[in-house]
């Protein structure tokens, strides 16, 4: 049964989508990376890709928890085609209306290359059948998904994935394996990979996928179900210590770089872990921590800054910025003791905002140097190495490790011992732990001094690394973009800390640093705001989640998963152990 | 009281440690309170010694000031009532509010460019801003209806927190669309027509004319707000909703489209405070909704949050106190540059409000599951 | 230790790994001997790489693409160097910020054959830029930093942020500053002025400048204030400013916050009678034309009447420049620092070419001695002038002018030069 209506409705949201990424110049800019050489570019990806998830909606149908989508390959496929169709004829209707309006005056990026990059650079009227026959092909694609096996759809699932991510790689692997010729043989000149690799790749994966089909699944349950001192723990922790220590010396200065940048994010990321994840306080204004312990370093050991000039030692001025960011803790974190969240929000921004101010006030001028900032800040003094910042990331990027582990491990005890506990408590109702005696004043100072002290850590290391501190690294979009880090990776969880760092700073970049991939840049927050909505909506509890807040965010499903009996992977039993 | 003010001020515990530290803590704000109006005086009384020794603005130009601030301060009002409407109901702050704010006034751009450019804008100037004041509204109504339909709708039951995340993505995706879509650069309006140029006088002093038309639209805005919660089946409705969700459901109400109202009536607000915007700083740049509407939300919870007049009466103090804190204040005080400090002045505001008085100037008007 | 079975296996990769590091492509034998900065050693068939490190995104970027733009025609302009072509690769984001442009100064010098960058676009990048390439023995020649604190204070001292290796074609803000504290009090004959920076180190530098040069001829500073990035309400500055009873205002900062100061200042009582000044910052038509009530107002910045000024390595003048500009991007350059990354390229170019030593088909370059030949650049004719480069890097032409907005038309105002200053000695 094909739903007209549907097809039409999905149809048109697809046009819509796809006329969007088209307007704001996206499908331009990354269409200047190609992925598959010469078939595949980046651009033409995201239009048609999201034509094709619309379509694989389409045709699934409204989707019943308790139901496998019972989808027939020729409904499927025509619901998706149509979908295809109207999507088609919607943008070519808009590309038709821009070329012959000029509205470049309030939109600018509606010009003419947006049309060629829409229509595979044919232009108006060709491309547009040609745009025509891409959009039915894929939205047939779309709609032929659902009707496939689980098994053949997780296999295209791992090829594109596989073969995306290779592409995209290229720099990193380019980096680790110095050889040009190996190289060459793997990449086309122009970026992307040659036809010939992505079609090995592809074969692979989907090899080595059956082979091991099954195994991969209980590995990752076994590490779930895991606890702390297992030996399959231990040896994975231990993989990932071995990791960090043999691949700076693998990668150049590029990647090293761009892993001290995560590796700072995700120090920020283990503080805000602690004060939002564990004590549940929402704390938008972290970035102030942050600052206190860069100009705080910087006004301690630079001999540029004015008036207190101490000129210490990094390492000597470490314990006292630890000290200034206990006492930032306790001050951000007195007033805002008795506030409901969402007061707590908004208060704590403002005090980030102020913080920001006042350091870069004519004012305070004479101690924090105001809009010239301070410069100068000399590296870290490590023995026989000698001073180590950022000329030299390879160094630099163990030290920010060391403290990443420091940091983890801090969060790790916390999170198991008695705080932690009532950090737990609080989070789950506050006046009944106070009920049950549990001191929630406590609780909280405890939470803002312990992400205090971690967020001037990174403080600390990012003043050395960049030689200089301004106000304009340390504004609110700092905040929010810890904020998702740490909500994507997964409130409450450490290795989920990690791993949404490397996703999103590492690929998408960070607020004031580019990710791997230089065309993201201009449309890196609005991926981190559509990512955010997207993981709000379907995943809250985030990629790698601690199964506690799993737990508590989808409550209501677990219990009806329970009680059908239906195996999820953990039955709510199960859990109750954790 | 609320049983968690109970709960911090029951003496009845039994740990003495607990004891002192609720007494640290108290004492801590209480500094704060003192330190708080220490300077106030101090300042205060810096500036009018300033003022008698000849040195500073001038009587005419603080009256040019307080003039300005109190039309800034009516347009954070009409945008607060969107974010203390929607608190009120749903129980969190839109932090896309600002940008439903931002997106009336960037299409209400266009269609001003549009009139300018065919002579209408100068020609017949209040049929001209009628439209940029339909434009905006509309503009601002879809998109706060959208968002309400895509991002929070599915999330109603939710943990306070999560819709509360959702809405900063909102926010952060629908600023970088509209920097995809018009630029990144600013977007002037053209000149406000030769008549609201003019100084007019009310009782005396002399008022530029957008600045009156901001305030007078103000009014007719909340007069028309009032009357549509106080006497309309429709604002009757939303107070149901905002009161109890689930017996207003049950009382047959259509809690689902009482919540798409409410967010329509905010976003038209925030429309029309758009127009106010327009009208008084011209210009418009993707991030303009995001500080103001950082504001506004610091107006709503001054004034008490779901608290409509209140949202307004907190609108207007913060410009008070944004606007003329510094140079009333800080200057006293001898600090430089003071104008630096406007926003440090705004966050210090809520920040001591919430401190003095949580529940805000005229009180809060919560659901009941807030107030829980 | 290794019955583990995950243990081995993890074993076995890392020392995959390892060898798959150590065997890279090694590098070629040379007769050459470089200098103790290296060299760089190009091929047949390679290309010289030079890079470009502007501002391409965000608010600023009206100020960095015009300049990346710049540097790639001036490339095509000059043509190949002894047979090789000259690239400069995928221009790169310094997001006017110190962090932005320590990263990408990570990229370049991570890349062995890149020769010399052109940038950056905004002071505080080259900061944190500048180490590192200093370090790497690379050059960089920007074409709108202005800090003085890059070069020196003009009078012998380096300044606290000069790196060997750094120079710029721009000028030095000490000038900038001086030139328009000698326009207000000595042709305009203001006795008190207001000063208004926003929070950048270029404009409060520029601020401070100005002060420094005006209170030693003799003039007072009525206020020194700031009106914050993003502000759009400017009543309070405003009022701040006119409460002080100024008779000119010099504010050098940039579009969005000087519109909502052109466009308020009719509201507070005083500011009738004001001098108006501004800076490079708002030199461009998005300003001057978009921006009624920005007529009257003064513009200090380098002195963009290139007339007939002719590049003398691409034998290219302003007009000819504009027009292929023009032809290229259907647009005018956003900002006038377009001339100066012309030129600052083809400065580059030239001392590449000269100090190149050519070994058949393959070219080295010594670094140490293409820093030694920029050093002693003298006489160079480009399209902001003549260039000639001092101990610490500055080699703007230095030549500063005063125009006035009359008309709102951009073409008009920058022909109408009101004040002309080049400091002595």
């Amino acid at each position: 049964m094909i739903e007209m209506r549907r097809v039409l409705r999905l149809g048109l949201l697809a046009g819509v989508s796809m006329s969007f990424l088209g307007s704001i110049g996206m499908v331009e800019t990354f269409n200047e990376r190609t992925l598959i050489d010469p078939i595949l570019r980046m651009g033409d990806l995201f239009f048609y890709g999201t034509l094709l998830t619309i379509a694989y909606f389409a045709a699934r149908g409204e989707v019943n928890v308790l139901e496998q989508p019972e989808v027939e390959m020729g409904t499927g496929t025509l619901t998706g085609a149509g979908v295809g169709l109207v999507a088609a004829a919607f943008t070519s209707a808009f590309l038709v209306l821009i070329d012959s309006v000029n509205v470049l005056e309030f939109f600018p990026n509606m010009d003419q290359s947006m049309i060629q990059s829409l229509t595979f650079e044919q232009g108006i009227p060709i491309g547009l059948l040609l745009l025509g026959a891409a959009s039915v092909v894929a939205g047939a694609l779309g709609g032929l998904l659902p009707a496939l096996s689980d098994r053949t759809r997780k296999s295209i699932w791992l090829v594109s994935g596989w073969v995306i991510s290779i592409s995209l790689l290229e720099v990193v692997v380019a980096d680790i394996v110095e050889s040009r010729t190996v190289i060459r043989a793997i990449y086309a000149p122009g970026g992307g990979l040659r036809l010939w690799s992505a079609a090995a790749i592809a074969v692979l994966v989907v090899v080595l996928s059956r082979r091991y089909e099954g195994r991969f699944g209980s590995f990752t349950t076994r590490v779930r179900e895991s606890d702390a001192k297992s030996r399959l723990r231990r040896s994975l922790i231990a993989l990932a210590v071995f990791a960090a220590i043999v691949l700076p010396m693998l990668l150049g200065g590029i990647l090293n770089e761009l892993l001290i940048n995560v590796s700072l994010f995700i120090l920020m990321g283990l503080g805000l872990n602690i004060v939002v994840g564990l004590a549940g306080l929402l704390d938008l204004g972290y970035v102030a921590f942050f600052a206190v312990g860069a100009y705080g370093t910087a006004v301690l050991t630079s001999p540029l800054s004015p008036t207190v000039s101490p000129e210490l030692n990094w390492w000597v001025a470490l314990p006292v910025v630890l000290i200034l960011a206990t006492l930032a803790g306790l001050l951000v974190g007195t007033p805002v003791i008795r506030m409901r969240g969402d007061y707590l929000a908004i208060v704590t921004l403002g005090f980030g905002e102020i913080v920001r101010i006042l350091l870069l006030s004519d004012w305070l001028t004479p101690i924090f140097g105001g809009s010239q900032g301070i410069r100068r800040i000399p590296g870290v003094q490590v023995p026989f190495l000698g001073e180590v910042g950022g000329t030299r990331p390879e160094l630099f990027v163990y030290l920010t490790t060391i403290f990443v582990l420091i940091a983890a491990y801090i969060s790790y005890r916390a999170q198991n011992s008695r705080v932690g506990r009532s950090w737990a408590a609080m989070r789950e109702d506050e006046d009944v732990a106070e009920a049950i005696g549990i001191s929630t004043v406590r609780a909280k100072l405890l939470a803002f001094i312990t992400g205090a002290i971690v967020a001037s850590f990174a403080g600390a290391l990012f003043a050395a690394k960049v030689g200089a501190v301004f106000t304009n690294s340390f504004d609110v979009l700092v905040s929010i973009i810890i904020l998702v880090v740490v909500i994507v990776g997964g409130m409450g969880s450490i290795p989920g800390v990690v791993v949404g760092a490397f996703v999103l700073i590492g690929v998408l970049g960070g607020p004031k640093s580019p990710g791997l991939l230089q065309e993201f840049a201009e449309y890196k927050l609005l991926f981190y705001g559509a990512i955010l909505v997207v993981m709000m909506l379907k995943k809250p509890e985030g990629l790698l989640p601690s199964v506690r807040r799993s737990r508590e965010l989808h409550q209501d499903e677990m219990s009806q998963d329970a009680w059908l009996d239906r195996d999820t992977g953990h039955v709510l039993e199960d859990r109750l152990e954790t | 009281m609320l049983p968690r003010q109970v709960a911090a001020n029951s003496t009845t515990t039994t740990s003495r440690t607990r004891r002192f530290r609720f007494n640290w803590v108290d004492g801590f704000l209480w500094f704060i309170r003192v330190a708080a109006i220490i300077t106030i005086v101090v300042g205060l009384t810096g500036t009018i010694q300033n003022f008698m020794a000849g040195q500073g603005p001038s009587v005419e130009q603080w009256r040019d000031l307080f003039v300005s601030s109190i039309s800034t301060g009516a347009m954070y009002g009409l945008v607060a009532l969107g974010y203390s409407m929607v608190y009120g109901v749903l129980g969190f702050i839109n932090f896309a509010h600002g940008e439903v704010f931002m997106a009336g006034i960037m299409v209400g751009w266009i269609a001003a460019t549009i009139m300018f450019q065919n002579g209408l804008w100068d020609g017949n100037p209040f049929l001209a801003l009628a439209i940029v004041l339909v434009v905006a509204m509309v503009t601002s109504t879809l998109i706060a209806v959208l968002t309400e339909k895509i991002a929070y709708r599915p999330l109603r039951g939710s943990p306070r927190l999560i819709p509360l995340i959702t809405s900063i993505g909102v926010s952060f995706f629908l600023q970088y669309a509209f920097a995809g879509l018009f630029g990144v650069g600013l977007q002037t309006y053209p000149p406000p027509p030769g008549i609201l140029s003019r100084d007019i006088n009310v009782f005396g002093v002399p008022i530029e004319g957008t600045k009156l038309l901001v305030i007078l639209v103000a009014i007719l805005a909340m007069i028309a707000l009032w009357y549509f919660v106080a006497k309309t089946k429709t604002g009757r409705a939303m107070r149901a909703v905002a009161e109890d969700k689930e017996i207003a459901g049950l009382m047959g109400i259509n809690v689902d489209r009482t919540i798409i109202t409410t967010f329509a009536v905010g976003g038209a607000m925030a429309g029309v405070g758009g127009l106010l915007w327009a009208l008084l700083f011209r210009n418009v740049q993707f991030i303009t909704g995001f500080l103001p509407g950082i504001k506004a939300f610091t107006a709503a919870v001054l004034g008490g949050i779901g608290n409509l007049p209140g949202a307004m009466l907190g609108g207007v103090l913060l410009g008070l106190f944004e606007g003329m804190g510094p140079l009333l204040v800080l200057d006293g005080l001898g600090i430089p540059a003071v104008s630096q400090l406007k926003d440090a002045v705004a966050f210090s505001a809520l920040i001591l409000v919430l401190v003095f008085r949580p529940s805000g100037l005229l009180g809060e008007r919560l659901g009941s599951e807030e107030r829980a | 230790m290794f019955k583990n079975k995950s243990t081995r296996l993890v074993a076995a990769l890392s020392a995959l790994a390892l060898v798959v590091a150590a065997c890279g492509d090694g590098g070629g034998g040379e007769d050459f001997e470089a200098g103790e900065l290296g060299a760089v050693t190009v091929e047949s068939g390679e290309s010289i790489q030079i890079r470009s490190l502007q501002v391409l995104t965000g608010p600023d970027a009206t100020l960095g693409i015009p300049e990346d733009r710049a540097v790639r025609l001036a490339v095509a302009d000059y043509g190949q160097i002894h047979g090789h072509d000259v690239e400069v690769g995928t221009g790169l984001d310094d997001l006017c910020s110190a962090d932005g442009g320590q990263a990408a100064a990570q990229t370049i010098v991570a890349d062995d054959q890149v020769v010399g960058v052109i940038g950056t676009s905004c002071s505080g990048a080259a900061t944190a830029a500048m180490p590192l390439i200093s370090d790497d023995g690379m050059v960089m020649i920007s074409g709108s930093n202005t800090s003085p604190a890059l070069t020196s204070d003009l009078a012998g001292t380096a300044g606290s942020d000069y790196h060997e290796g750094y120079y710029r074609t721009a000028h030095n803000d000490l000038i900038q500053g001086a030139a328009a504290a000698n326009f207000m009090f000595g042709e305009l004959g203001l006795m008190n002025v207001a000063l208004i920076h926003d929070g950048d180190p270029y404009t409060q530098g520029l601020t401070t400048a100005f002060e420094n040069a005006f209170i030693e001829l003799g003039g007072t500073i009525t206020v020194h204030t700031s009106i914050p990035k993003g502000t759009t309400d400017a009543a309070g500055v405003l009022t701040e400013v006119a409460g002080s009873s100024p008779e000119g205002v010099f504010m050098p900062i940039f579009i969005a916050e000087a519109t909502a100061i052109a466009q308020q200042k009719g509201n507070v009582a005083g500011l009738e009678d004001v001098v108006f000044m501004g800076a490079d910052g708002i030199l461009s038509p998005a300003f001057i034309e978009d921006v009624p009530e920005s007529a009257g107002f003064y513009f200090s910045g380098p002195d963009v009447r290139f007339g007939e000024n002719t590049n003398e390595a691409t034998e290219v003048n302003a007009q000819e420049f504009l027009d292929a500009y023009e032809a290229e991007h259907n647009e005018a350059p956003t900002a006038p620092f377009w001339a100066h990354a012309y030129d600052a390229t083809t400065l580059l170019l030239q001392a590449v070419e000269s100090v190149a030593v050519v070994d058949g088909d393959t070219v080295h370059i010594d670094r140490q001695a293409l820093r030694d030949e920029l050093d002693s650049v003298s006489g160079f004719a480009g399209i902001i002038g003549t260039l000639n480069c001092d101990e610490f890097g500055d080699c703007g032409a230095a030549a500063i002018t005063v125009i006035q907005n009359t008309d709102n038309v951009y073409a008009n105002a920058t022909e109408n030069v009101v004040f002309s200053y080049v400091p002595e000695g």
